[in-house]
């Protein structure tokens, strides 16, 4: 146990590091900034279909209804970059709660209505009938709170707090009742495990988590319209990126991001057909032949992954 | 008030006809296929094509688009299904699969139709309103209702008359109990598969003139929206799916008379509110479980 604390810890201080060292070997930090993002979203994602079973399909609305909180807060009540991103955390944990009864739902089910949610979420927010609340569909304009510098070392601290979260849910008690009733809910429940309550807290976490993401993803944007915090591509990334690496751990969808991110790079946007033709692809062949992730052929090699 | 309950039941009808195929196949693969409503595209592409290129009457595509993809969704179960069915969540599994399959018509659509929305435009169905209970509605609508209820008898016919039709039903029933009573599951499951897509794609033949267009885009809108409608009517009940086309088709009609800003809303909304009040559907056995 001692030791594997001291690991942990080992494993932010390399993290750390190597975030606050990447803008100097690598100049374009907008890029990083988003590899940043997703690998925090892809965490998220973990925590909670890596540890409870549950697909958030609709993830996204968590990260842009906390750009919007975050935004909102800036503009109208003036506050702090920090403070609003806050904010932005608060309303995402309060519409995690607000469709926690989703939880009630399984399988396939629960996937979908997490997908119908995000995106009445996102036709609430877009609407014109609510622009003097909103902006509606015309989006948000940040112009005297942009600032790349500060904002990506929040980014940095952000994701930080997220490999924290997962290194610890990993190894405590709450990680562990997570897993029993990911596998059988009712044996879990049978042992004393209070499953509605540590699946509710294990989504409000990751809820909360998007909802920093999509705060800070405001702030460093500073004009975005709904459609770009909303859009359905963000959950599958987080999601496909998560589940190649291999959910359930903590270094597959870092892994996973990193290489898949890197490789949708390289293909370049300049033609979103072909490159959404060459992600489709990417996504189908995944699935086929690598369903349960990276990690899998690893642990089928007797090799344990963190 | 009358018109949007006329108009809004030969509508539920339409919509009755795009979302059966996705019950169909889920009630048999227990597994959303979430690139449904790209086959609805590819079968308005090909009304559209068919049309422009030889004027082919769209009726006429119908049934040839129809045909085509049941044979091109038979083909795509046993090149995918299969392999994924043996994985440790293969009902998730198939979620991001189907994405992913969705991905790649869309793409594949826009690389060869464009970006911009395509339709018939001439009156193929003549000019003429026909009137109905008093009142006087674009005739393709009363076609397009005509030609769901003929597709929805077919289909209850498949299921109710024919003996893979009771196959079918078995699989719905229980896997493992039709398995073990000899029904070859694959072959079940890939005809189901494939007449939901080739329903899918019957329904894509109206949706240049029920839905106002064609995009590639149309595809992930139509998935969630059939959804909605086969959850409204009960999952894996394909004749619930009337019932659910009815309510939405009525709903819709009604939400564009008197909300019209709105109304995109209303498949989620109303998908929402009948996962969590009663999730088994209007019609359903239970399905809640956790």
């Amino acid at each position: 146990m001692r030791r594997g604390v001291w690991r942990d810890g080992a494993i932010l201080l390399a993290v750390a590091v190597v975030l606050l060292l990447l803008p100097k070997a690598y100049s374009n930090q907008m890029l990083l900034f988003q590899l940043m993002v997703y690998l925090a979203l892809s965490q998220g994602v973990n925590i909670l279909y890596g540890f409870t079973g549950y697909l958030p399909f609709g993830y996204v609305g968590f990260f842009g209804i906390g750009a919007y909180g975050a935004s909102l807060a800036m503009l109208d009540l003036h506050f702090a970059p920090l403070l609003g991103i806050l904010a932005g955390a608060v309303v995402a944990l309060l519409l995690g709660l607000l469709l926690s009864p989703l939880l009630r739902l399984s399988g396939a089910y629960f996937a979908i209505a997490s997908l119908a949610a995000s995106q009445a979420v996102y036709l609430v927010i877009a609407n014109p009938s609510l622009q003097n609340i909103t902006y509606g569909p015309y989006g948000i304009q940040l112009p005297n709170q942009f600032n790349p510098i500060a904002s990506y070392y929040t980014m940095v601290v952000v994701l930080l707090l997220a490999v924290g979260v997962v290194l610890y849910i990993r190894r405590s008690r709450f990680g562990m009742a997570l897993q029993a009733m990911r596998d059988d809910p009712v044996s879990a429940a049978m042992s004393g495990v209070p499953v509605v309550r540590e699946r509710i807290a294990a989504w409000l976490i990751s809820a909360a988590l998007a909802g920093v993401v999509g705060g800070v993803f405001a702030w460093q944007t500073s004009v975005f319209y709904p459609d770009a915090v909303f859009t359905l591509s963000i959950s599958i990334f987080a999601i496909v990126f998560a589940l190649f690496g291999g959910v359930g751990t903590l270094l597959g969808p870092m892994f996973g991001t990193v290489v898949l991110f890197g490789m949708y790079n390289m293909i370049g946007i300049s033609d979103p057909q072909y490159f959404q033709l060459i992600y489709g692809l990417l996504i189908v062949a995944l699935v086929i032949f690598l369903p349960d992730g990276v990690a899998s052929l690893l642990r089928k090699k007797g090799i344990h992954v963190l | 008030m009358l018109y949007a309950l006329v108009a809004g039941i030969l509508f539920g009808l339409y919509y009755a006809l795009i979302s059966l195929g996705l019950n169909l196949s889920f009630g048999v693969l227990r597994m959303v296929n979430l690139a449904h409503g790209d086959f609805v595209m590819i079968g308005g592409f090909t009304a559209v094509v068919l049309y422009s290129s030889w004027h082919v009457h769209p009726l006429v595509s119908l049934v040839l688009g129809a045909a085509a993809v049941f044979v091109v969704g038979i083909a795509l179960y046993y090149l995918l299904v299969p392999r994924i069915a043996t994985t440790k969540d293969p009902e998730m599994i198939s979620l991001v699969l189907f994405f992913g399959l969705s991905q790649v018509i869309e793409a594949l659509a826009v690389i060869h139709f464009g970006n911009n929305e395509q339709s018939i435009f001439d009156p193929v169905f003549g000019t003429q309103p026909v009137s109905l209970l008093g009142q006087s509605l674009p005739a393709v609508w009363l076609v397009s209702g005509l030609v769901s209820l003929v597709a929805l008898a077919l289909v209850y016919l498949y299921l109710y008359r024919s003996r893979l039709g009771y196959s079918t039903r078995a699989v719905m029933a229980s896997r493992e109990e039709a398995e073990v009573s000899g029904i070859n599951l694959h072959r079940v499951s890939a005809i189901a598969f494939g007449i939901g897509l080739g329903l899918a794609a019957a329904a894509g033949a109206l949706a240049p003139f029920m839905l106002g267009g064609i995009t590639p885009d149309i595809g992930t809108g139509l998935t969630t929206t059939a959804f909605a409608v086969i959850v409204l009517g009960s999952l894996g009940n394909p004749m619930g799916t009337i019932a659910g086309g009815l309510i939405y088709g009525i709903a819709l009609m009604l939400m564009q008379t008197y909300l019209p800003s709105w109304a995109s809303l209303l498949p989620y909304v109303l998908l929402l509110l009948v996962l969590l009040v009663r999730p088994s559907g209007l019609f359903g056995r239970q399905v809640r479980s956790a």
